[in-house]
This record gives structure tokens, sequence and C-alpha cells, in this order.
């Protein structure tokens, strides 16, 4: 099967003239706005102060790439959104934007993102943004998505660079800190996935990605809810014990820890009777937790910065 | 074939166009902004100045002026 078997749907509606709003759809609105928080917090947590001015495009730059890849995402699986009553509706599927437009712009954007984030900033910011756009588009959606169930475990990467970028723009290195963040990010993706994926009816087997519940069953997805909450846990702990946490973040961590792995614990616990029994009010739970959870974490890190400029924060008071 | 100062395209495209006008402008204040920021943030103005054919009294040494 070639993607461009995919065009037969995906051809520009005769006559439609695409507006600002189709093309801003293309950049996934909702992904960037997350993206945005985790390198604002990353970029505000670094010890190194950076102009308010050159923050503020740092911060652009790298939602403009979130948006770029998002486009380029919608290109390459404009096939895949056709087929899923999720996405029919985005621009590609719906003949509001030819996939053609969506390439230029993807591609565009990203060059835009790229080296301006490079001038304002500096360039090892510059190839992480790089380095992401190419992971999510070709290791993510052109090779991972279509061929493996564990497409979200190593494709969950590209969401977990933000607030690495934004650490490199304040510091122009990589630390634990950085790292740790990424991270969170990363451990978080699969369990919060997850647990989505066990009350959302998908129709990814209609168009050919394996996903884990279709592939492997909703047992299986249960246990590594399970497992990989458990992996998180000492993640998110280390990273309170760095030089960007403290007793705050640390309170905040146990607290979402436990009521994560309390959710997950309970996932693992039922089976597909009791979800049916009850509208998968357990999973549904547990998704907004897992929502809460990254929140708390990022909001906890901001906190410990701005109380460490009344000398407050950190461990070593 | 009466003639019209606005085509069809003119109005079938104005918010496009409008967005990439608005586009155009937010590119040039990020641009402007940051020469303004990056060249306030060097040290001093004065290394980067050199001899151009006519007194300089800015690049004549403190000491100098002094005497």
């Amino acid at each position: 099967m070639t993607d461009f078997s995919a065009n037969d749907h995906t051809t520009q509606k005769a006559g439609h003239e695409a507006g600002m709003g189709d093309y801003f759809a293309l950049l996934k609105p909702r992904v960037m706005s997350l993206v945005v928080f985790t390198a604002l917090v990353g970029l505000l947590v670094a010890p190194v102060p950076v102009h308010p001015f050159i923050g503020f495009v740092a911060i652009l730059c790298i939602a403009v790439g979130a948006g770029a890849s998002g486009a380029l995402n919608m290109w390459w699986d404009a096939d895949i959104d056709a087929v899923m009553k999720r996405t029919v509706g985005r621009p590609i599927p719906s003949g509001r934007v030819a996939p053609g437009e969506a390439l230029g712009i993807g591609a565009a954007l990203s060059g835009f993102a790229i080296v301006l984030l490079g001038l304002a900033t500096n360039f090892l910011a510059a190839g992480l943004l790089a380095f992401t756009i190419f992971f999510y588009l070709v290791v993510y959606s052109m090779w991972l998505k279509r061929a493996t169930p564990q497409n979200i475990v190593i494709g969950g990467a590209a969401g977990a660079f933000p607030p690495m970028i934004g650490w490199a723009v304040a510091t122009g290195g990589v630390s634990i800190e950085s790292l740790l963040m990424f991270a969170l990010i990363f451990m978080w993706t699969p369990p919060h996935f997850w647990a989505l994926a066990l009350f959302v009816k998908s129709d990814y087997g209609r168009a050919g990605v394996p996903m884990l519940t279709e592939t492997h069953g909703r047992d299986v997805t249960r246990r590594h809810v399970l497992v990989y909450t458990l992996l998180l846990v000492p993640v998110a702990l280390g990273l309170g014990l760095t030089s960007i946490g403290g007793p705050f973040y640390m309170a905040v961590a146990v607290v979402m820890n436990v009521w994560f792995l309390k959710g997950a614990y309970d996932i693992w616990q039922r089976d597909d009777a009791a979800c049916e029994a009850d509208k998968h009010a357990v999973e549904i739970k547990v998704f907004k937790v897992s929502l809460y959870y990254l929140f708390a974490h990022f909001g906890a890190l901001l906190v410990e910065a701005a109380l460490r400029l009344y000398g407050l924060g950190g461990w070593s008071w | 074939m009466v003639i019209r100062v606005e085509h069809e395209l003119h109005t079938r495209r104005k918010g496009r166009n409008a967005g990439v006008g608005l586009l155009l402008v937010g590119f040039i204040a990020i641009v402007f902004g940051l020469t303004v920021v990056k060249v306030l943030q060097l040290d001093n103005i004065r290394q980067f100045e050199t001899f151009d054919h006519a007194p300089r009294p800015q690049l004549v040494p403190e000491t100098e002026v002094g005497q």
C-alpha cells in the first residue's frame, strides 16, 4: 500500500478556497498548547535568565516548529485520516486543503522556525527543534506508526523534546534537569495514551495502524498502563532531587504519583465486563488524572522557580 | 466586457490576504525587535566603530580627552 493511494480521498474540493482557519487547523493547535507550556517551563526554570523578547521569540519558534510537524504529519497520514471517524474532518481529508499545500506549509514553517530559533538563541536549541520535527515526521509518522504497536512509546519522544529545547534556549546546553524533564513526558505518554485507547472506540484497525489494544488485546494494554506508570515514578521523583526541584515539587510529585498509580492499579484490576458495566468510568478518570499529572509536575517546577526568586525554592534554604 | 476594479478573486481571498499581511507585519516586528535587543545586549558599541576618514570624537580614548 502506498500513501498516494489515499489521494483519491484527499484532493481539494473543486472551487473551494482554503481560509486562514483551515491552514491554522493544519498546525494542530491543541497539541501546540501543550508544547508551548512545557517549553516555557523548560525555559523559565533554567538557571540562566533570558531576555523576555528573546524568550517570546524562542517559544514562538518552538510552537511554529511543532505546528509545522503537525502539518507534515497530516500530509503524510492523509490516507489514515480519511478512514478514521475522529480525523475525517481534518483539513486534508475534508478537502479544504490540498496535500501539496500542507507539505509546502509544513516544510516552509519548519525551515523558518529552525533558522529563526538558531539566529535568535543558539544552534543547539535549533538543532534540537530540527531533530524533533524529523523524529515526529520520519521516525514516528513514516516508520513506527504503521509498523509496531509500540509506536506511541518511541514516538512519544517527539512530544518530550520541548522542555529540553526551552532549557537549551536559556543555557545553551543539555543537563540532567532537561534530560529528566524529557524523560518525564516520554514515560508519561504511553499510560496517558493507552488509558485513552481503552475507552475510545477507535478505527485504527480499519486504517491499518497497529494499536496495542487491537494487536495484543485490552488485558495486555491494562498491564502496560500499570508497568509504565510504575516506571514513571522514579523519573518524576528523581526530577525533584535536581537543582530545579524542591520540597514543594516533591510534595506535588508524591501526591500525583500515588493518585496516578492508584488509577493504573484500578485499571489493571478490571476486565472488559467491568468496563462495559460502568461505561469505562475508571479509564476516563485515569485519563483525566494523567492530564492533571503532567500539568501539576510542570506547574510545580514553575512554582519552585518563582520561590527561588525569594530565596525559598530548592533544597538549599 | 465590464472592467471591474476589484476582481472576484480579491473578494474570495480577502481573508487569506489579510492573514498573510498580518503575518508579514508580525515577522517584521520580530526581526526589528530581535535587532534592537541583540544590539542593546552588546557590551560596548564603540568596539564596532572604526576610522572612517572624518574626525570621530567618540573614538578618542578618554585619557587623551582629559589632557
